[in-house]
């Protein structure tokens, strides 16, 4: 017998999917907040004359890099509790998100900080600006609009890997359509509605964070 | 009742690593040959094929590999493919691989400048003489080191089947918790095993860029 789609039943779930596409948005819009703040100031470390510094920002990005965001999120889930440290789920979504997109935006950032014209620091020198000063008005600003394109990237595979944040019941898109699975036994329907959702988020995504770098950095990219 | 030491604990996770590292190989083989496929697809002067090539490599890279990997479980059956996690898993991540791969390397094929396929094009060389004798060589010593550092997110994302169910270190190390409600000493373990598995990877993939560099 040959299988009958039926994407109507979806429809009586639709609260459902909402709920769980405005908490995917939630967790994104807060990890990428946070995150890209930790992201500057790992590569304000990373620069910075301390060498104990430079290489614990350096331990920590390539801990992060080089294992799996699940694992990450478990470890903050189930093992954290071991020392006292305990949180509910949309909290330990928010750490794992903020603490994985931390260490790949310090190393895009760094990047962009590395391809600074030396002449630009050593200009701000002279006219006896402060290392600090230098970093905010002279370093930062272009190389973040240097690395906009890379880091709006890695902020689009962020939301997508959230979706692993339903195996500890945070309650986001695909925590969503397992629950629907579970109630209208229509698997392939519910969760091919539910990765038509998330691309139509990467695709918005994309499109704000394009809009965005414009506003932010096409200004000072004319004026340089 | 049953207590598990430490040593108990490490070589089941080292047991189970066997699967992350087998799974592992399989997509980045399997994906690869997929991938150049998608390539020559998405690079060929026959624009529906490359579109659909486009389509492909959006499709995957706009999804979540969770979301890949329940489809494929799910809708397999449904053609009458008898589907097991492995399977499942083994597919999705080898179509997961093809997409990024293929566009890796388109970003390195149009590295090649655009004069060497004029002039193979002027040697009356038709479009697969050109990939074989010409492009591809050049392409691929642009690729290598984007090809490595791309491995590490095959292994880290074999960490996604255990959602499905497929015994590799994450899901070994969820049983390993309930069997000994040491989850910080598990997680904290497996986190390490995957940090083994990939920074070696990561540094070659460093290393390879940085001697290709010096090479040009």
């Amino acid at each position: 017998m040959a299988y009958r789609f039926d994407f109507t039943s979806l429809w009586d779930y639709a609260p459902v999917l909402v709920h769980g596409v405005a908490t995917t948005v939630g967790l994104t819009v807060a990890g990428t907040v946070l995150g890209v703040g930790i992201g500057i100031a790992g590569a304000a470390a990373r620069n910075s004359a301390s060498r104990p510094l430079r290489l614990a920002v350096g331990a920590y990005v390539e801990l992060i890099r080089n294992t799996p965001f699940l694992v990450q999120l478990f470890f903050i889930f189930f093992g954290l509790p071991s020392l006292g440290i305990r949180m509910p789920e949309w909290a330990a979504a928010v750490l794992a998100m903020v603490v994985n997109l931390g260490a790949y935006s310090t190393e895009i950032i760094r990047a962009g900080i590395d391809a600074t014209p030396k002449g630009q620091v050593e200009a701000g020198a002279s006219l006896g600006m402060t290392g600090p000063q230098i970093f905010r008005y002279i370093i930062l600003g272009p190389a973040m609009g240097k690395i906009w394109p890379a880091l709006s990237s890695q902020i689009v595979i962020v939301m997508l890997g959230s979706s692993v944040c339903s195996q500890i019941a945070a309650e986001e898109l695909s925590f969503a359509a397992n629950f629907i699975q579970s109630r209208n036994f229509r698997p392939f329907e519910v969760y091919f509605a539910a990765t038509a959702l998330y691309l139509a988020l990467a695709v918005l995504t994309r499109w704000i964070l394009a809009r965005l770098g414009d506003r932010l950095f096409l200004k000072g990219a004319a004026r340089a | 009742m049953l207590e598990f030491s430490f040593w108990d604990i490490l070589s089941n996770l080292l047991l189970a690593a066997r699967w992350t590292v087998l799974l592992s190989v399989i997509a980045f083989v399997a994906g690869g040959l997929a991938g150049l496929l998608v390539l020559m697809a998405r690079v060929a002067p026959v624009p529906p094929l490359q579109r659909l090539a486009k389509l492909y490599i959006e499709l995957f890279q706009g999804t979540p590999l969770l979301m890949q990997l329940f489809i494929v479980f799910f809708a397999l059956p449904l053609v009458g493919i008898e589907t097991s996690p492995w399977t499942a898993a083994a597919l999705a991540l080898t179509l997961f691989t093809s997409a990024y791969l293929a566009e890796i390397w388109r970003g390195c094929v149009e590295a090649v400048p655009k004069g060497q396929w004029e002039a193979s094009a002027s040697l009356a060389m038709g479009f697969s003489e050109q990939m074989r004798w010409v492009v591809l060589p050049q392409a691929l010593r642009i690729a290598v080191p984007p090809t490595v550092g791309f491995s590490v997110q095959v292994v880290k994302g074999t960490a996604v089947t255990s959602i499905i169910g497929f015994v590799e270190i994450t899901k070994a190390g969820t049983m390993i918790t309930n069997a000994t409600f040491q989850p910080f000493l598990v997680y904290g373990l497996v986190g390490l095993l995957y940090f083994a598995l990939c920074y070696p990877l990561s540094l070659s993939a460093k290393a390879l860029e940085r001697k290709l560099n010096v090479a040009r």
